[in-house]
């Protein structure tokens, strides 16, 4: 149990520096097959659910892959110029289900472009599973703490 | 405050209609909108579904003005300007509640849920005519009338009633209240985002049909890819318009080439939900026949209220509005609107259907939203680059397509008829 954590930790970061240098194709290979990826609007509670309440993202494995696919599509407008992205993950705390890892953590994402900076912060909640070697993301929901979306928009994946 | 002319130049003999960059820029333009329009126009306030019990209150912001939406104890709905008599503090700060009343937090004033002065101070403090609706209670917008659920205000006490200046647009609101046997509700969740642009730019996007196919390639990809996408004999038939509705609401309407939750099954819908879609379908159609109730399952249409209401019943409903903070930046609000009611996997399945498009997060909003900034840097050109074109479709005989852009002239020749003075 005591060398989960860094390993769970590990795992994050590694998450993290594939989203920060784009390479979405092997990020979106983290996710189990039936893995869902979710942003619920700000303000909602944890227990949200995306068939009852209007989210902001709510993607399915295929819709996850769509939007990977369109994100590698030079006509992805809003990413296109690439935006530079860059995030922490702290304060992360796991508990374990079964075979089933609940991680959470603190997030602070900067995205720069057209000479602006976004800013988005908040929390996202992890459910892995174990694969093999390694872990597998079965759910990952990002949690925005904010009560007005200043950057516009999420064009890029949190 | 001075009239704003020379900002529309049309030219039906050449077929141009050209709009100055300068109305997207300059801040004397906003103060004369401000004044023109925002001051005079009815204003989408909110969903009666949002205030469904007595006692529910809701908190935004309307035409630059903080605003209490609410249901008082008897049942009676109210637009409250949100601040306290005594000295201005806004007396709500929850974006939604259920009270009996409201207290303001900075001396205590309190009132009744219809907005009357509550407080009994000792003997001396005040006089009679406090507590008699004398200057003590709070103040409610000029005006406020519903239309089928949607709640408008107007600032303005002379204004025309909200039925007469809805006008055409009360056909289009029927199409959509008239899915939900009984009624319609905003579904929870309210994206509030900010865009780094002119708020006119987001009226025009709103029902601009050209912009679809380059702006959303990915879009359209998607919906090949996932099997979203059917298109049939009168999509290919190109039977769409484009319309102006009178007093700068406009609109267009074309077939659906997507799904609709309400009510056109596609094939990523699932074999599953087949038959559910389709009852659907069929139940319209027996209600209010073959003409009309196909034309509320099949059809989108994206209209817009004027001046920034936005109802668009594409492959979910969205209802939007947003307001000008500065002349390059705008609030946007945006909400779900559903069957009361609805099967949950109906509810779910027009969620999800939402999102594939809509929304911050979506697959076509963030490609809205980069076009749009990008006029709005682009305007920084205007003393060498100074109009904007939308001529396209002037030549055309008869009824305009959904991807010209009459609908957005009908928008600018009432923004000019107010803005310019001759209103």
């Amino acid at each position: 149990m005591t060398a989960l954590r860094p390993e769970i930790e590990d795992f994050l970061y590694a998450e993290a520096n594939l989203l920060d240098e784009w390479r979405l194709n092997e990020w979106f290979a983290l996710f189990s097959d039936d893995a869902v990826y979710e942003i619920p609007t700000a303000g909602m509670p944890d227990s949200a659910s995306a068939a009852q309440s209007l989210f902001y993202v709510a993607d399915d494995h295929t819709r996850l892959r769509e939007r990977v696919v369109r994100l590698n599509d030079a006509d992805a407008h809003s990413e296109q110029p690439r935006s530079w992205v860059r995030r922490i993950y702290g304060n992360v705390r796991i508990e374990t289900e079964y075979d089933t890892v609940i991680a959470r953590c603190t997030f602070m994402a900067k995205r720069a472009k057209n000479r602006r900076v976004d800013d988005f912060f908040g929390h996202i909640v992890f459910r892995l599973v174990r694969s093999e070697a390694s872990w597998k993301i079965a759910t990952k929901r990002v949690y925005l703490d904010m009560d007005l979306l200043h950057p516009g928009k999420i064009s890029i994946i949190l | 405050m001075e009239k704003l002319s020379g900002m529309i130049c049309e030219d039906v003999g050449a077929h141009l209609f050209r709009v100055a960059r300068r109305a997207f820029t300059d801040p004397d333009v906003l103060a004369r909108e401000r004044d023109a329009i925002f001051d005079h126009c009815w204003l989408y306030v909110g969903h009666s579904s949002e205030i469904a019990a007595n006692g529910d209150y809701v908190t935004r912001s309307v035409g630059g003005r903080e605003i209490i939406f609410n249901r008082d104890r008897q049942g009676q709905v109210h637009t409250f300007l949100n601040t306290c008599p005594h000295r201005g503090a806004m007396v709500a700060r929850e974006p939604q509640g259920n009270a009996a009343g409201f207290r303001c937090f900075y001396h205590g004033w309190s009132f009744h849920s219809d907005g009357r002065f509550a407080s009994k101070f000792p003997e001396g403090n005040y006089g009679e005519s406090h507590y008699q609706g004398g200057c003590a209670n709070l103040t409610q917008a000029a005006q406020l009338a519903e239309y089928r659920g949607f709640w408008f205000l107007n600032f303005d006490a002379g204004a025309v009633d909200l039925e007469t200046y809805l006008g055409d647009c009360r056909e289009i609101l029927d199409l959509v209240a008239d899915q939900g046997e009984n009624g319609m509700e905003i579904v929870s969740g309210n994206p509030n985002y900010v865009i780094h642009a002119n708020w006119k730019l987001l009226a025009e996007n709103s029902i601009d049909g050209y912009h679809a196919h380059l702006t959303h390639k990915t879009y359209i990809d998607y919906l090949g890819n996932v099997g979203n996408m059917r298109v049939d004999e009168t999509f290919a038939a190109g039977l769409t318009t484009g319309s102006d509705l009178g007093s700068g609401h406009a609109m267009v309407e074309y077939p659906a080439p997507w799904g609709r939750p309400v009510a056109r099954w596609v094939p990523s819908f699932g074999e599953g939900k087949k038959a559910m879609v389709e009852a659907r379908a069929a139940e319209l159609i027996a209600r209010y026949g073959e003409k009309r109730g196909t034309r509320m399952a099949e059809w989108n249409r994206n209209m817009l209220i004027f001046p920034n209401l936005v109802v668009n019943d594409i492959m979910a409903i969205t209802v939007r509005t947003f307001y000008p903070v500065t002349p390059d930046e705008m609030h946007v609000s945006g909400w779900a609107l559903g069957v009361v009611g609805e099967d949950p996997d109906l509810r779910q399945l027009r969620l999800f259907n939402f999102l594939e498009f809509l929304g911050p997060g979506g697959f076509a909003t963030p490609d809205d939203v980069e076009a749009l900034e990008a006029c709005q840097r682009g305007y920084r050109n205007q003393r060498e680059a100074g109009w904007n074109d939308i001529s396209k479709g002037m030549p055309r005989e008869g009824q305009s397509r959904h991807d010209d852009e009459a609908q957005m002239r009908a928008f600018w020749r009432e923004w000019d008829r107010r803005v310019g003075g001759a209103a």
